[in-house]
């Protein structure tokens, strides 16, 4: 294990795009247009943090993990992990990298092999990293299952005959196995039901504290969000738009998304959901063929002007430096200073 | 009280299997009134699904075996022929499903799927049932509805396509609109869309709907009543604000409890229910939660009824007496919460 740098970035994703080419033609392949999945995303991870990376779907959070996993070549930008750029190393000398890197994936059906044992699924990373022999091996895949939860008997067991959350805790296991840095947890929890979606969410909280690991841990379930994360960040159509503190985000959001996306997010208690105000956001997401110009939200803005439509806000600090956002009309900043609430837009 | 509009009595499901009896349904009654929103909560496998499809009559599987009554507008349903229920079938009682994409016709356009719906209802010109399906597009709220209903379905996003699903829903005009997990596969920002859309349907048309839904967020918004199902049974049943403020039965308890919520304050750990929900197979008598709970005690052996142990319409299955359980409640320790910045 390397040391550990407190507080230093342990990953840095710089000016990041991720742009999919959309090809016509048998022969030549001529390409018509592009997908802009991730449009020029930046932003620092330090080390034992947990970075939660919300939006719609559609929005680029996956494309952007795979990226960073480079499980996707970037089309630009680079990504510096533990001080390295990654970005354009070549596969050979991506696997050292890989150790320190690890992803869990959304659909605990999909992503384990049905025809492979749960010993041979934790054991495969360890095997081809070839951390000691046979005997080692084996008593380290029974550590790992301890470690999720699960019972060490279960290593000759087939994925079928587990649960979903028990199956999300192999997968857990699986990217523990290479003791990594960094783990890249896509939508781990929402293929759960509730009351499992909370057991797996604390052991993800568990294992953090004990193996001091850094998370970047995507949702799109804002409440679970809030709980597992330090840090926020907001993507709408490939780029992010706020970044800030948990805590704060949910106090005082200042992109207008960001408020609506919260606004959206159904609260279990009656009286409170009656009470308060509904931003109902009209529309669908415009396509990342041909993103909308100026600000990519200005569409569905319910603050927006003229100059949203012209000119893309740059990301600046609202508050504190921690908490940045790209919006030309902020909230609770300029607008609680103007004392003007703004119209609903369920009138519209 | 009215006569309810839909009554389901002592409905139970069961599926014989190669390993044994699954009992999907265990005995559910439910009411539901003119105009009302019920809510039926519970994790994958607890029964609410198969409870609704039933009321339809859309389960055909040979090894099915059904007991009970469902009782709508003085007919059993479940003592129907098939012709006679598809006469109630979306026009009297409809359905939506979690799935808007694989639920429309891929090779239909959705202005034909409408279309043809009224036709099998109705003696209507193909033109007037066009002109209806054009006015229904309009009336859930998709723009240039007269060009969109000659796309397919694949033209549409997906909260359009349930937009879609809920216009076929209303062609006919039906009393009851039965909601299956209508926004489980939308992003939070449409399922506010769809959620506006089905209570307005209730306000302009007086509609009666029951909404499916595993997500308590979702129910305390938009259900009058509230059903919390486990393992094939009713465990709670009552007024929101009964269901949300004053929950009978721990497992209640354990839901709304593992619920990362934002109107709180953030906790350091989330509440969780200890393992996972039990088999349907061969399911012992008793309470079927009782393994999970903290609270159970020898009584817990026994099945215990669905009863009105406050004496207020809130109706819960747990063998506590009330007074228990409000000290068990109040007994809990508070979660610890994370230190909080000002």
């Amino acid at each position: 294990m390397s040391t550990g740098h407190d507080g230093d970035a342990l990953l840095r994703v710089e000016h990041v795009k991720k742009h999919f080419p959309i090809r016509k033609g048998i022969l030549l392949q001529r390409e018509v247009a592009r997908v802009h999945a991730v449009d020029d995303v930046s932003f620092d991870l330090r080390s034992g943090e947990t970075l939660g990376l919300v939006g719609e779907s559609g929005c680029g959070k996956s494309t952007l993990a795979r990226c960073i996993a480079r499980l996707y070549e970037l089309t630009s930008g680079s990504v510096i992990f533990d001080g390295r750029d990654i970005s354009r190393l070549p596969r050979r000398r991506l696997r050292p990298v890989r150790r320190g890197l690890q992803m869990v994936f959304q659909d605990p059906y999909a992503s384990l092999n049905p025809r492979k044992r749960v010993g041979t699924i934790i054991s495969d990373p360890l095997r081809i990293h070839r951390r000691g022999n046979r005997g080692e091996i084996k008593r380290q895949v029974r550590q790992l299952l301890e470690l999720v939860g699960l019972s060490p008997e279960h290593v000759n067991r087939y994925p079928h005959e587990f649960s979903g959350g028990q199956r999300q805790r192999i997968g857990v296991a699986r990217a523990l196995a290479l003791h990594p840095r960094l783990i890249i947890a896509d939508e781990p929890v929402s293929a759960l039901d509730v009351s499992i979606r909370a057991q797996v969410i604390n052991l993800l909280d568990d294992l953090q504290d004990e193996l001091s690991l850094t998370y970047i841990f995507i949702a799109h379930d804002l409440g679970v969000v809030r709980h597992v994360s330090d840090r926020i960040a907001v993507m709408y159509l490939g780029k992010i738009v706020e970044i800030s503190p948990a805590e704060e985000l949910y106090r005082r959001p200042v992109h207008p998304y960001t408020e609506a996306l919260l606004s959206a997010v159904p609260i279990p208690d009656p009286d409170l959901s009656d009470q308060r105000e509904h931003i109902v956001l009209e529309g669908d997401v415009p396509s990342p063929v041909a993103p909308p110009p100026g600000c990519r939200f200005h569409p569905r803005c319910r603050y927006a002007t003229d100059i949203c439509t012209r000119e893309e806000p740059p990301l600046v600090a609202h508050g504190s430096p921690d908490h940045v956002a790209a919006c030309h009309h902020p909230l609770s900043f300029s607008r609680a200073a103007a004392g003007g609430t703004p119209a609903s837009v369920e009138d519209a | 009280m009215a006569e309810p509009l839909l009554e389901v009595r002592n409905l139970k499901v069961s599926f014989r299997s190669e390993d044994g009896v699954v009992k999907a349904v265990d005995g559910v009654s439910l009411t539901l009134a003119e105009g009302e929103t019920l809510g039926i909560v519970g994790e994958s496998g607890s029964g609410k699904s198969v409870t609704m499809m039933s009321v339809m009559r859309l389960i055909t599987d040979p090894n099915a075996r059904f007991e009970g009554e469902v009782i709508y507008k003085g007919r059993d349903l479940m003592a129907l022929t098939q012709d006679q229920i598809r006469g109630i079938r979306g026009a009297g009682i409809a359905m939506i499903f979690q799935d808007p994409m694989t639920s429309l016709n891929p090779v239909h356009r959705v202005g034909w799927q409408i279309a043809e719906q009224i036709r099998a209802h109705e003696r209507i010109s193909e033109k007037a049932a066009r002109a209806r399906a054009i006015a229904l597009l309009n009336s859930v709220g998709i723009p240039h509805a007269s060009e969109r209903v000659d796309d397919y379905p694949h033209h549409f996003s997906g909260g359009m396509r349930q937009r879609v699903m809920i216009a076929m829903a209303l062609s006919c005009s039906p009393d009851i609109l039965i909601a299956d997990e209508p926004t489980t596969a939308l992003d939070v920002t449409i399922q506010a869309q769809i959620l506006r859309l089905i209570k307005e349907l209730r306000d302009d048309f007086g509609t009666a709907v029951v909404l499916i839904t595993h997500d308590m967020g979702v129910v305390a918004e938009t259900a009058d009543r509230v059903a919390v199902m486990y393992a094939g049974r009713i465990v709670e049943q009552g007024s929101r604000r009964d269901v949300f403020y004053q929950p009978q039965h721990p497992y209640t308890w354990g839901l709304l409890g593992s619920i990362a919520r934002l109107d709180r304050p953030k906790p350091k750990r989330l509440a969780t229910i200890p393992g996972l929900p039990p088999s349907l197979l061969n399911l012992a008598s008793g309470c079927a939660f009782r393994v999970r709970c903290a609270h159970r005690f020898e009584r817990c052996l026994q099945t215990p009824p669905l009863l009105d142990r406050l004496g207020n319409g809130h109706l819960d299955a747990c063998h506590l007496e009330p007074q228990a359980k409000k000290d068990a409640r109040a007994g809990a320790a508070p979660p610890e919460l994370v230190e909080d910045a000002p």
